[in-house]
């Protein structure tokens, strides 16, 4: 009886939608049921596949290895087209110059400042906003009253454009932290709370009637049987946030800072420095690549624990 | 889990079920009266229960048996307060149910598991409020013994059949001691042998600490062998088109347990069979 795989028991899907039928006599059912059903949840892979492609690609380093190829390739154009001359050194630096670049930022420590003021921003900013997605979405997704009370303003609010919010957020708040940081908290709200509000409305009502039925309500029910329901759509939401927070830190930084990557940016810009420009970018795509991984760690484990 | 349960219906009766069961749930009485229940408004108005009256007394067990969709699940609902009645009222101990009501617990006709906790504590989820976190824990473990899944205690829902969740699910509804005990179908998805097991375990809590039972099930046999009193929910006769009511009362005579061969029940048995519209030859 150690077999794997009910999907019925698990509440959701199959079993409650087939209340109906199933119900000839009692005996039939009997023999379907004590028996452990087949076709549960991601079959295991066999051993004998280990070697074959699916083996390979199930890998973890195999993976990081092929998807390195790509960005190696590009590399390697990039390398091959400034050295035959193909473009200026200001249309585009070879990659040498670029890494100069960094080793310059690093020496002068200027580099360590723009990525530690960035990551800090977007992470405050992603923090404070999925917080505030997460409670939103709650409310609505629960309270029929806050949804007719709330909703229409909230979607107006998401349907102005990011960039709109900076005047008057500098207007309020100055060239600080705080409007810069408040930018990127509107930025991760919305997927977070778009998620999280849609993903309570459709928590299988049999098992929040099961929790009611023992006395579960308000917070308790919501934390013993809404939320773990929700838990793999609120990290889709995240990891939509944090990409949000990131596209909205270079949005803030570009219009006013005086560090941070976007600040990199446009002050490579505006002194021709395009090897800077270059490494500014590069850096992005690999901070925000590294903080979505590790994100994504976060979601294997907790969808794991609580699908 | 056949060696635990084996045990169950001759060691369990006065030494391991009142240790599980032991709480403060009295059997309480449950009336029906007039209830209704009609879904939808105007044209798509489609009664499935009308004029219920019966009173259950504490701490008997009743039987409802009735053709697929007939409202016997409804009628459940309606007792632990998850649905209001159209019409009419039910009283638990001579108070109207009013909302969600913690006398009962509830055994669903699904499982109704919660897929990211293990069976342990879904058990626990049944338990009163009262019991202290020691109480607690050592009445689930008792339960999942009782049931035969004390090995699988550590278990996730999805990882044990149909029939091993449908158990877990009977537990989870014994470890709140209720004074009503509604079962939908509790043994539906047991093979033979465990069904068996299972509803002598039931007699066992039962004759231990008597609380008042509400069984719905297909199964003639398990009426006959577990019920005082059998309803029986139908249309009546020339109101093919109305709701559902109580179109039969049976009286099972004899103490428990009964045997299963009695001429007695296989009377019983063919008759009730009859009016459930199957030929009991
Ligand atoms: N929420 C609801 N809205 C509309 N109709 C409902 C609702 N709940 C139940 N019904 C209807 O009530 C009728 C009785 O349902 P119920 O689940 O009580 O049947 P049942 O006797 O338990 O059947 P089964 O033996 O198949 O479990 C069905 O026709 C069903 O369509
Ligand atoms: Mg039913």
């Amino acid at each position: 009886m150690t077999q794997l795989g009910n999907p019925g028991a698990s509440g959701n899907s199959v079993y409650a939608t087939s209340q109906e039928g199933l119900k000839a006599s009692g005996v039939l059912k009997t023999a379907e049921a004590d028996r452990p059903r087949q076709g549960g949840p991601a079959p295991e892979r066999s051993p004998a596949s280990g070697r074959s492609a699916a083996g390979v690609l199930g890998n973890g380093w195999a993976r990081l290895l092929l998807g390195l190829l790509l960005p190696a390739a590009v590399l390697a154009a990039w390398q091959w087209s400034t050295s035959a001359g193909l473009f200026s050194s200001v249309q585009l630096p070879a990659p040498g110059a670029v890494v100069e670049a960094a080793v310059d930022l690093i020496q002068r420590g200027e580099l360590a400042q723009h990525v530690a003021i960035s990551t800090q921003r977007v992470l405050l900013g992603f923090a404070f906003g999925a917080a505030l997605g997460l409670v939103f979405g709650a409310l609505i997704g629960l309270s029929k009253v806050a949804d007719v009370l709330l909703s229409p303003t909230i979607g107006a609010l998401r349907a102005v454009p990011s960039l709109a919010w900076v005047p008057l957020l500098i207007l309020w708040m100055k060239i600080g932290e705080d409007s810069k940081v408040t930018l990127i908290l509107i930025g991760a709200f919305f997927p977070v709370f778009t998620t999280v509000s849609l993903a309570l409305r459709h928590v299988d009502k049999n098992l929040v009637e099961a929790g009611r039925a023992f006395g579960l309500k308000g917070v308790k029910l919501l934390t013993t049987v809404q939320l773990p329901a929700v838990v793999p759509a609120v990290f889709s939401g995240l990891r939509l946030a944090l990409a949000q927070a990131w596209l909205f830190l270079v949005a803030a930084e570009l219009i006013a800072s005086s560090m941070g990557l976007g600040f990199l940016l446009t002050d490579s810009q505006n002194n021709g420095r395009t090897d800077r420009l270059l490494l500014a970018i590069v850096l992005l795509a690999i901070i925000g690549k590294i903080t979505d991984a590790l994100l994504g760690v976060a979601e294997k484990w907790a969808v794991k624990r609580w699908a | 889990m056949t060696a635990v349960l084996s045990s169950s219906r001759h060691a369990t009766p006065a030494s391991a079920a009142p240790s599980a069961a032991s709480g403060s749930g009295s059997a309480l009485a449950v009336s029906f009266r007039g209830l209704n229940r009609t879904f939808g408004t105007g044209e798509n108005a489609h009664t499935v229960l009308r004029d219920v009256n019966f009173d259950v007394r504490p701490g008997e067990v009743l039987a409802i048996l009735g053709p697929s969709g007939c409202g016997k699940s409804t009628l459940l609902r309606a007792t632990a307060g998850l649905d209001a009645p159209s019409g009419g009222s039910v009283d638990i101990d001579g108070t109207p149910v009013q909302g969600i009501d913690s006398r009962c617990a509830v055994a669903f006709q699904e499982p109704r598991l919660l897929p990211w906790h293990t069976l342990q504590a879904n058990v626990a989820i049944g338990l009163p409020k009262s019991s202290s976190a020691k109480q607690g824990k050592s009445k689930v473990a008792r339960l999942l013994e009782l049931v035969g899944l004390d090995t699988f205690a550590k278990h996730r829902p999805r990882e044990v059949s149909g029939g091993m969740a449908q158990r877990a699910s009977l537990a989870r509804a014994l470890a709140r001691n209720p004074g009503v005990l509604l079962l939908d179908e509790p043994f539906g998805a047991l093979d033979a042998l465990t069904r068996i097991k299972m509803q002598d375990l039931l007699l066992d809590i039962h004759a231990a600490e008597p609380t008042t039972v509400l069984l719905v099930t297909h199964d003639v046999d398990e009426a006959l062998q577990l019920a005082d009193r059998i309803i029986l929910l139908g249309k009546e006769e020339g109101r093919e088109n109305d709701g559902a009511t109580i179109v039969r009362t049976v009286d099972v005579p004899g103490s428990r347990p009964r045997d299963r061969g009695s001429v007695e029940l296989a009377r019983m048995r063919r008759s009730l069979l009859e009016s459930l519209g199957v030929d009991g030859h």
